[in-house]
């Protein structure tokens, strides 16, 4: 009972994590239906950012994730601009083309880290990295809860942002229905590329905590991006809430399988859990 | 001076500079192979080129072998199994190369033996395990010191046992290398009749390890016994550390790869301490041969040029080592037969930077080099405090040991 209410905690500890990653998705290919499959290059990038200022002038993860916030705000509204000229603005298959440009972009990051910073595994120092929690006999490693809680904050943050500021509205809006937006005077061209800077930033604080929970090297992105394409599809396309929500169960059932049926399963338990959803609701949990 | 002694000097000068030149017009000696430069196993690949750069520079520097320059062709695998076949068929039959060297490590190598042994070709081997014992291609020579395949878990067993060891826990990557361990780890228990209490096998790319050590500590082992790639070699332990593994563990590590990498032994710092590893080469008294110092000179001065592993230990001296084998026996048999080659280096033992090497008939060491060795005493964010004695104790082989175990494993952390 003990091993299976641990696993349970570490793995709501967990699926928070997975949250904060994969929620600057659930805007870019939730909300805007860019097939961003570069987002987890994004991410490891960010961590490498976070490793440079922590290692070069010592500055705690978090606030070198908050420092580089406003760099991948730019880098976002960059990335979009040319993948709108390129690719969105010639029509529909031509965004299916744009899959393309994401990969070689992806493909561009991985090959610029490794030319920078070399193959090897990189880690942040702190000092709440590699201690521990201790409630009697049960420990939880106090990185994972720092992960949670900002995780927590993020996503509420941007659910918030989304539902209550007039520019998320615009946002949610220009993804319901970018043609009477156009007609209601407002550039969606320009919402749909602030509403990328806005994904890509939220990416600053998403890998300082990857970088936190554990140690990141320059092809960790093909790792994640099965992972993150799984909550934001399971979650229900543009669902911030759902995002959090199908995260958890991620991160739940992975801690329990890991704990009490064997590791090997893990992986399959998650896509079958996937499957078992669009089964169900194909819309995802909380997609309309 | 005579017309004649004249005529006869410059007819011998005459002669000597046509062969010289005509040696020179020589085409370089061709050495192929695939190297992971990208990907999961980059940082060894990495590093492992650069100690086989090395020796082609020093024997280019001697002249070369036959006369004749060494050039290596190197291809990107990116760590992938996939990649391999094609790119060792486009060694041998398009870029027409004299020899072949494996890539680095398990995985990419096991797709190429069915290649190299239907071509008969000599393949000397890079640091993988047991990738020949189905194939049995009697022209696979290995430069890893694993020797037979039992004794990497046989070493750190005994090591283990004598602590007061009873039974085992088996972690292990879902991969072919860690597999290949543990099913040599379980074999060998048997033998024993050492129970084994937990036995799990983790996918690639899992993210967070608390969930399988709280299991693992659950079933209160005697003996942990991991097999891991560098990424999770890492996570592994930082879960350790918050987690706790319990007082019964007399020991702790076995085949963990990553252990060995500047990178991660500094990233991980002071919660390497009490664990036993295995490894290759280590900066122990016991472990110096001729070249092995100047070699380290050269490589720690062109690692930091070319961004890979500054300390180098694990595998850049093996990949040296295998450019020495094939100097020795490329100078013996006077040719680059193949086949000559393999029965001069199956017949003979070799001298190289990491100790005399003798193979067994599957390609193999016959003897085992393979280190097992505690890490004591290392302090946080520290690379340089590697360079000196006394931070990874061996404690196997005998023939090359520097201390004794501290056990049990809580003890040993502190």
């Amino acid at each position: 009972m003990d091993l299976l209410l641990g696993a349970v905690v570490l793995g709501v500890l967990l699926g928070c994590f997975y949250a904060a990653v994969s929620v600057g998705l659930s805007v870019s290919f939730g909300l805007l239906d860019v097939p961003h499959v570069a987002h987890p290059a994004f991410l490891v990038l960010a961590s490498y950012g976070v490793y440079q200022l922590n290692e070069s002038y010592d500055i705690d993860p978090l606030l070198a994730g908050l420092a580089i916030t406003p760099l991948f705000f730019l880098f976002g509204l960059l990335a979009y601009r040319v993948y709108y000229e390129t690719f969105e603005k010639r029509g529909s298959d031509a965004a299916v083309r744009g899959i393309a440009f994401f990969f070689g972009i992806a493909f561009i990051i991985e090959v610029l880290i490794i030319l920078h910073f070399g193959v090897d595994q990189r880690s942040v120092s702190a000092t709440y990295i590699g201690k521990s929690w201790r409630f009697g006999e049960f420990r939880i490693p106090i990185r994972q809860l720092v992960a949670f809680a900002v995780a927590l904050g993020l996503t509420v943050l941007l659910a918030v942002y989304l539902s209550k500021t007039f520019m998320g509205r615009a946002i949610r809006a220009v993804a319901q229905d970018e043609e009477a937006l156009r007609l209601m005077g407002a550039n969606p061209v320009r919402i749909k590329q602030f509403a990328f800077g806005i994904a890509t930033a939220v990416l600053g604080i998403a890998g300082a905590l990857l970088i936190i929970v554990a140690p990141v090297e320059p092809t960790l992105d093909r790792a994640y991006i099965g992972r993150t394409f799984c909550v934001v599809v399971m979650a229900g396309l543009g669902s911030i809430s759902g995002t959090l929500i199908a995260a958890i169960i991620l991160g739940v059932a992975e801690s329990i399988v890991l704990t009490m049926f064997g590791a090997s399963w893990a992986p399959a338990i998650s896509f079958a859990m996937l499957l078992g959803v669009l089964a169900v609701r194909p819309q995802g949990l909380l997609g309309r | 001076m005579k017309r004649r002694t004249f005529l006869g000097g410059a007819m011998a000068v005459a002669v000597v500079g046509q062969g010289s030149r005509a040696l020179a017009q020589q085409p370089p000696i061709k050495i192929g192979m695939s190297m992971p430069q990208t990907g999961g196993l980059a940082g060894g690949g990495k590093a492992s080129l650069l100690g086989i750069e090395i020796w082609r520079d020093d024997i280019n520097a001697k002249g070369g072998l036959l006369g004749r320059k060494v050039e290596l062709v190197v291809y990107d695998d990116k760590s992938s199994a996939s990649e391999t076949p094609a790119i060792y068929a486009k060694l041998v039959d398009v870029d027409k190369v004299d020899l072949l060297f494996a890539p680095y490590a398990t995985v990419p190598t096991a797709p190429i033996m069915p290649f190299v042994k239907q071509r008969g070709l000599l393949l000397m081997g890079n640091f993988s395990f047991q990738v020949n014992s189905k194939v049995g291609h009697d022209m696979w020579f290995n430069n890893a010191p694993w020797g037979p395949a039992d004794s990497w878990a046989a070493s750190f067993l005994d090591i283990a046992q004598k602590a007061g060891g009873k039974n085992m826990a088996l972690l292990t990557a879902d991969q072919e290398f860690a597999q290949n361990l543990a099913l040599t780890a379980r074999e060998v228990a048997k033998k024993r009749n050492l129970p084994v209490v937990f036995d799990q096998s983790y996918p690639p790319n899992t993210v967070e390890f608390a969930s399988i050590i709280r299991a693992l500590k659950a079933a209160k082992p005697d003996i942990v016994y991991v097999a891991s790639y560098p990424p999770d070699s890492a996570g592994i332990l930082r879960a350790v550390n918050e987690i706790g593994i319990g007082d019964d563990v007399k020991i702790f590590g076995g085949g963990m790869v990553g252990l060995q990498f500047a990178a991660v032994m500094s990233n991980l710092g002071s919660l390497l301490n009490g664990v036993v590893n295995y490894n290759t080469w280590l900066p122990e008294p016991s472990m110096y041969f001729d070249g092995t110092k100047e070699f380290f000179e050269k490589y720690t001065k062109r690692a930091i040029e070319a961004k890979v592993d500054p300390l180098g230990y694990y595998l850049a001296p093996f990949g040296y080592a295998m450019g020495q084998m094939i100097d020795a026996a490329v100078g013996a048999t006077k040719s680059l037969d193949q086949k000559g080659i393999a029965k001069y280096l199956r017949e003979n033992e070799h001298k190289t930077i990491v100790g005399p090497i003798a193979f067994s008939a599957d390609g193999e060491r016959k003897e085992t080099a393979t280190l097992q060795a505690q890490f004591r005493g290392v302090k946080d964010k520290d690379i340089e405090q590697f360079r000196s004695s006394g931070k990874q104790v061996i404690l196997f082989p005998d023939k090359l040991k520097t201390g004794n175990l501290i056990s049990p494993f809580e003890a040993a952390r502190k």
